[in-house]
């Protein structure tokens, strides 16, 4: 559904993404992991159209998407998370799900119809839809959800889910876990999902990805992902997040 | 909400019977101030179509300018009724409209950047006005041809309450359109691309595409506007329609009544209005120049206490958000 090749993002001098290769089926959860400044970030900004593309291809359903802009791509049916949530304060939780819902929809969405497809990404994910409710008193993990329902209102084929689970307590954790597991199957939406806590994702992903200082070291299923020596030591240091 | 809809009506009512109120000898005197009041009114309307986004303009002197000078000028030199030059008008403000913000979205040119630039194209204007002396007078201004005591296929009328009624009639009308954009998705995709246009992109909100409607709706609305002032002074005059006094002057007015609510600018431009025609009363045209150094220390008091103005600030005392329970 996704196909990334040769892939490179450079920041001026600085080699962020290099020539990296991946590619997404269409049904699955792929885990794209990677320790700190890996360029997991950086790939999907470059994907979602927010930073251009250094070099490369980058194909979703088979149309080339590099050069489009973001809001191009997100009629699309390919919608991404923010690491760093970046709501819109000024506008309530609903008005920031139903925004995202009639403007970024895939297929035509009335303000009647967004509003309503608002309420229910809202109850999906467990935020207040009360229209009068504002993002600027949610916690850490309200916030994550937010970004979760802004993206799913817009009815993606592929979410780009980044880190999602930061800043979250382990209960909170596995729920959204789960969540993430119900939006794959109740929604049919395939997921790329980026996680700095190795943990929780290997239980949920079908496929891993794994990047280190730009390049692909690793790809494969969980399981042989937990055993590679390459990523075990692109992980030196951090063992805590493999456990 | 019913008292603030009695109360409305009851100012409507009040409004609507005024320039049949027997005022002695002042009568023509408060109908002139009013019809001032509709029309700025309705112009600092427009600009905060904008600038409640953070669009700040500081030019939009250019666009009422335009408007104004391509009416009388159409009318003076091939007799094409105003009703017509209007929609000429409104169209010249939004080509030079998308002329200075096309580029502006295109290379990322907002906050204090857009402003200059904005404040830059003002003045251009107010000097080619100048300039363009054969045709638009210079600075001495254009008086509008005569075509009698009251013509409506000029767009004349020596009675004053037509104006009156016309000017109220364009008031509301804008009010209707700030309402009206309140209240849709447009208004909340504005919003988001004013706070962060990566995260508005990301959602599919076509962030260029909607910089550029919001622009050239206030841009061709203040050129209606500068239309409408235009026909009823019977003259124009490129320091009152262009320029950085005049763009300022609309920007102050807004900023003290407030941006974000719909009768903000209304109550801003009462007041500054008021302020300048009490200095002109009080102490004569000579002392003019003091209003503007009011309104100018008034401006900085309000950005630094009072951001949503005067009446946004009333306002948001009595209604306020509920928390989220998340
Ligand atoms: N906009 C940018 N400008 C310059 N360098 C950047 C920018 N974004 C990311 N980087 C650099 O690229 C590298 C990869 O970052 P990122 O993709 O955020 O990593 P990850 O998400 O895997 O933690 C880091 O070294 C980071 O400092
Ligand atoms: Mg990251």
């Amino acid at each position: 559904m996704l196909t990334v090749s040769g892939l490179t993002k450079r920041f001026g001098g600085f080699i962020a993404l290099n020539k990296v290769s991946f590619e997404v089926i269409e049904g699955e959860i792929l885990g794209l992991i990677g320790p700190n400044g890996s360029g997991k970030t950086t790939a999907f900004n470059c994907i979602s159209g927010a930073l251009a593309t250094s070099e490369g291809s980058i194909r979703f359903q088979g149309e080339e998407i590099v050069g489009m802009t973001p809001d191009a791509i997100c009629h699309r049916g390919l919608a991404r998370t923010f690491q760093i949530p970046r709501p819109f304060r000024k506008l309530s939780i609903l008005e920031n799900v139903a925004v995202a819902a009639h403007f970024g929809a895939t297929v035509r969405t009335s303000e009647a119809e967004a509003r309503h497809r608002a309420v229910e990404v809202l109850g999906l994910v467990g935020l207040p839809a009360d229209p009068e409710a504002d993002p600027t008193l949610l916690g850490a993990g309200g916030l994550k959800k937010l970004e979760l329902a802004r993206a799913l209102a817009t009815r993606p084929k592929l979410l780009l889910a980044d880190e999602s689970l930061g800043g979250l307590d382990p209960t909170e954790m596995a729920s959204a876990a789960d969540m993430l597991r119900r939006v794959r199957g109740e929604l049919g939406v395939t997921i790329v999902w980026v996680e700095h806590i190795m943990a929780t994702l290997m239980r949920v992903v079908d496929r891993v990805v794994v990047l280190d200082h730009g390049e692909k070291i690793a790809e494969g299923p969980p399981a042989a992902i937990a055993e590679d020596p390459r990523v075990i030591e692109a992980y030196l240091g951090e063992k805590v997040v493999l456990a | 909400m019913t008292t603030g809809r009695v109360l409305a009506a009851l100012v409507l009512a009040a409004l609507g019977v005024a320039p049949f109120v027997p005022m002695g000898g002042m009568g023509e005197y408060v109908i002139f101030v009013m019809v001032q009041v509709f029309i700025w009114s309705f112009i600092g309307n427009a600009w905060s179509l904008m600038g409640r986004f953070g669009l700040v303009s500081l030019g939009h002197g250019a666009f009422l300018g335009v408007g104004a000078y391509t009416t009388t000028l159409l009318w003076n030199f091939y007799g094409l009724t105003p009703w017509v030059g209007v929609i000429v008008a409104m169209a010249a403000a939004v080509v030079l409209a998308l002329v200075v913000a096309y580029p502006c979205s295109r290379f990322g040119i907002v906050g204090h950047y857009f402003g200059l630039v904005t404040l830059a194209v003002g003045e251009v204007i107010r000097l080619l006005l100048i300039a363009e002396r054969d045709w638009t007078g210079g600075s001495l201004g254009l008086t509008l041809k005569t075509a009698g005591d009251a013509s409506f296929y000029a767009v004349q009328y020596a009675d004053k309450r037509v104006f009156y009624y016309g000017a109220f009639v364009v008031w509301l009308l804008g009010l209707w359109v700030w309402h009206r954009l309140d209240r849709s998705m447009a208004r909340a995709a504005m919003e988001a691309i004013g706070e962060d246009e990566t995260a508005a992109a990301s959602v599919g909100i076509h962030v260029s595409r909607f910089k550029l409607a919001i622009t050239s709706l206030s841009a061709a609305l203040t050129a209606f506007g500068g239309v409408v002032y235009a026909q009823y002074i019977a003259y124009v005059n490129p320091e009152t329609l262009a320029g950085v006094g005049v763009s300022l002057r609309i920007v102050f007015a807004v900023v003290l009544g407030g941006m974000y609510s719909l009768l903000g600018p209304t109550v801003g431009t009462a007041l500054t209005i008021s302020l300048s025609e009490y200095l002109r009363v009080k102490f004569g045209v000579h002392f003019i120049g003091m209003a503007e150094t009011i309104y100018g220390l008034i401006l900085v008091v309000f950005i630094i206490f009072l951001p949503s103005g005067i009446y946004g600030s009333l306002r948001g005392l009595l209604v306020r958000r509920t928390p989220a329970r998340a």
